[in-house]
């Protein structure tokens, strides 16, 4: 734990120097989510001795500070967490206590939700959806539940229809959904994955289209959003060439209230935007399969 | 510090051994066996052991040493048999017309092939390797040269990284089922044109909570395309409707056969089933499981959907665990054999014991105790002695190599296929070497 905080501390200290550090190899670039929220990085542990210290005072929030996490989590490794045997053995009372309609069904997956700023966003925007969001890492995992815990105390009546589990879309996605179950599913802000031998690493791959057409009722859309160029043209060209999946035109682009918040409601987005980045979307819709 | 024991992931995977396969052509007019790199078939027809032509080596030299290493999967092609394939960690896939056994195709895989597959038509072979990746070969583009080793398999479907343990065609055809160690069973149509990839799945048959080790079909008049049943890991066979992914029924052939979970955590009295092969009229099954010693029929009910113990037929007289079962559909033998690739205090490289039993059908469900499965005498068997003295290697092994065989068997399958749990300390101690935190910490 010490040489840990140690070396967090000399990481994160001077942020000019971490930008050199980070720039000077190009193409090698690496992406540092989780290195740097939190500016306070001096008074780490905090020394409020309140109830819960996790939770801020002014908003009732819980602080991102507190559930750092390491900025990547290898996908290709065993899994030893809980993963639903089958679809229709998804706990929905325990994620969705106040829904009472047993039959409804996730309609919305935001697959990498990393601190779930699009979960909440959406939730108002379709209050009578139920989304969920998966992420691998463990504690933005638990930060994000806390958060929706949160917000369900401070707003009453709201917020019922979002959850997150911790879990590997890349494996378990058929353990979660059934065929055609999902209406839209969002891959916002996913690790680049530079590499040509860790590509197949990438969440947007040709085989990992197939589960998720699977997944996706036709007609279902699919949001993909980027912030590298390449990645962004990289999944692009996954979902051109696949036959699943068609391009939504420029009208129905526009006229899509989800594909405003795409940029905008993530804090990776919102990153972005504060450092004047540009974005490379790619929205495709499931379409039925080439008849036999 | 240094704690002894931290390394023997390590030593494991050094000692793994390859389990023994057999397969029986399905008009009986051969049988096959692989025991490590070794392939070794008999031509039951004519009653003598078949040497191999290797399109590679023509000379004749050493004609059963055709792959370089562990081989994974063999397997006769489903309608006429003219088609056999063999495939494994060497990373080829050997195409052999089984009529003159020439290898008439070998394809170069990049990785280690854990399952093959031949649509009943023969015009194509499917692969499968250990990184998940399912590949096609077209077999009509090669049957004019012979050996041609720069074929290529085109990628078509992935598991995403998961071993795949076993790939089938369904009955007509129109599908391919592929199961994985992360306990799915996935059924994606296989389209007119293969080679642009098999983007549409049917199904997922979610229910086993461990790995899938084996899949085999059985028919019915209600179902003439036929029903899917899986072995698992965990413990049992389960059927499926494999068009939707209905689970419909779930036999714990562990628990039935007296394997009862007392030591939960350790999960070591859990068996894995090893292989399964079904009667062409689907209504009998037999069941290979991890330290049983012989076999377990099941009986399927096709019309009620239902799986159950028929009987057990154990082979105590000398310990024979079965690694893998064969039976072509026209005879009612089941072939079984028993065997490791290699075995640590022995000079058998390569050993394998063949074992058979007759009448492996079932006419007539009311005769449920006058069932007459037998297990056949050595001399008895198709073949008699020169099969054995082919399949095996040599006429009569040692009872105590058999049971050390038999011991090394019993956790052959789940050591490969079972996710590690490794304890905190030991992780912890991985991730101290770790690269990236050793150059922080300079």
């Amino acid at each position: 734990m010490y040489v840990y905080m140690y070396v967090w501390h000399k990481f994160c200290s001077n942020p000019v120097q971490l930008l050199q550090r980070t720039c000077s190899k190009p193409g090698k670039r690496r992406r540092k989510r989780g290195r740097r929220i939190g500016k306070g990085s001096g008074n780490m542990m905090g020394h409020e001795s309140n109830v819960n210290p996790t939770l801020s005072k002014s908003t009732g929030l819980p602080r991102k500070r507190f559930y750092r996490a390491r900025a990547h989590s290898n996908p290709l490794s065993d899994s030893h967490f809980p993963v639903p045997v089958a679809p229709s053995q998804f706990d929905y009372s325990s994620h969705y206590p106040q829904i009472s309609n047993d039959s409804k069904k996730i309609e919305f997956a935001d697959i990498g939700c990393g601190f779930g700023g699009l979960l909440i966003s959406l939730s108002t925007l379709f209050p009578a959806t139920l989304m969920i969001g998966m992420e691998l890492r463990d504690k933005v995992t638990e930060y994000v539940k806390e958060r929706i815990l949160a917000l369900r105390t401070g707003n009453p009546g709201q917020y019922q229809n979002i959850s997150v589990v911790r879990t590997n879309s890349m494996k378990y996605i058929p353990n979660y959904f059934e065929k055609g179950q999902l209406k839209k599913m969002f891959f916002l802000f996913p690790d680049p994955h530079f590499k040509e031998k860790n590509h197949r690493r990438r969440v947007i791959s040709p085989y990992l289209l197939d589960e998720y057409a699977y997944a996706l009722a036709v007609g279902g859309i699919i949001y993909t959003i980027t912030d590298v160029e390449e990645l962004g043209e990289w999944m692009k060209s996954c979902l051109e060439r696949h036959p699943l999946f068609e391009p939504l035109t420029v009208q129905e682009l526009e006229d899509d209230p989800v594909v405003k918040l795409l940029s905008t409601a993530t804090e990776e987005g919102q990153k972005v935007a504060r450092n004047g980045g540009q974005t490379y979307q790619a929205v495709y819709r499931r379409r039925t399969g080439p008849i036999e | 510090m240094e704690d002894p024991n931290i390394d023997d992931g390590d030593q494991n995977r050094e000692t793994e051994i390859a389990p023994a396969l057999i397969a029986v052509h399905p008009a009986h007019q051969s049988v096959a066996v692989a025991v490590g790199s070794d392939l070794r078939v008999f031509n039951l027809q004519e009653g003598c052991a078949v040497t191999l032509g290797d399109g590679d080596d023509l000379d004749g030299k050493s004609s059963t040493n055709v792959h370089k290493d562990s081989i994974r999967a063999i397997r006769y092609g489903a309608n006429n048999g003219t088609l056999f394939v063999s495939a494994g960690d060497d990373k080829l896939v050997k195409i052999w017309a089984t009529t003159t056994w020439r290898c008439i195709s070998t394809v170069v895989s990049e990785k280690k092939v854990s399952a093959v597959a031949i649509r009943s038509d023969g015009l194509f072979v499917c692969f499968a390797d250990k990184f998940g990746v399912v590949y096609v070969v077209d077999t009509q583009g090669i049957s004019g040269e012979q050996g041609s080793t720069n074929e290529k398999g085109i990628p078509i479907l992935s598991h995403y990284c998961s071993i795949i343990t076993s790939l089938e065609f369904s009955p007509d055809s129109r599908f391919i089922i592929s199961a994985d160690r992360d306990f799915k069973i996935r059924v994606s149509v296989f389209p007119k044109n293969p080679l642009d990839g098999a983007h549409e799945i049917q199904s997922f048959c979610l229910g086993h909570t461990e790995f899938v080790s084996c899949l085999a079909f059985v028919f019915g008049q209600d179902y003439p395309q036929g029903l899917l049943i899986s072995g698992s890991g965990d413990s049992t066979v389960r059927l499926w409707d494999f068009t939707c992914g209905a689970l419909l029924d779930t036999c714990a052939v562990g628990t039935e056969a007296g394997y009862l979970e007392t030591d939960g955590k350790e999960g070591e009295c859990r068996p894995a089933v090893t292989d399964l092969c079904a009667t062409k009229d689907g209504s009998l099954v037999a069941v290979a499981l991890q330290s049983l010693p012989g076999i377990m029929l099941l009986s399927c009910d096709i019309s009620a959907r239902t799986l159950s113990v028929l009987k057990v037929v154990s082979i105590s007289e000398d310990p024979f665990i079965p690694t893998s079962l064969g039976s072509g559909s026209l005879k009612q033998f089941l072939w079984m054999v028993m065997g490791v690739s290699s075995l640590q205090g022995s000079d058998l490289a390569c050993l394998a014991r063949v074992r058979v039993l007759s009448g492996f059908s079932k006419s007539n469900i009311a005769t449920l105790e006058e069932h007459k499965a037998s297990l056949l005498d050595d001399k008895d068997i198709p073949g008699r002695e020169l099969v054995l003295q082919k399949l095996q290697g040599t006429l009569s092994i040692e009872k105590e190599v058999l049971s050390s065989a038999a011991e090394a068997v019993k956790t052959a399958m789940r050591n490969l296929l079972i996710k590690k749990h490794y304890p905190v300390e030991k992780r912890e101690y991985r991730k101290r070497g770790r690269n990236d935190r050793k150059n922080k910490q300079r």
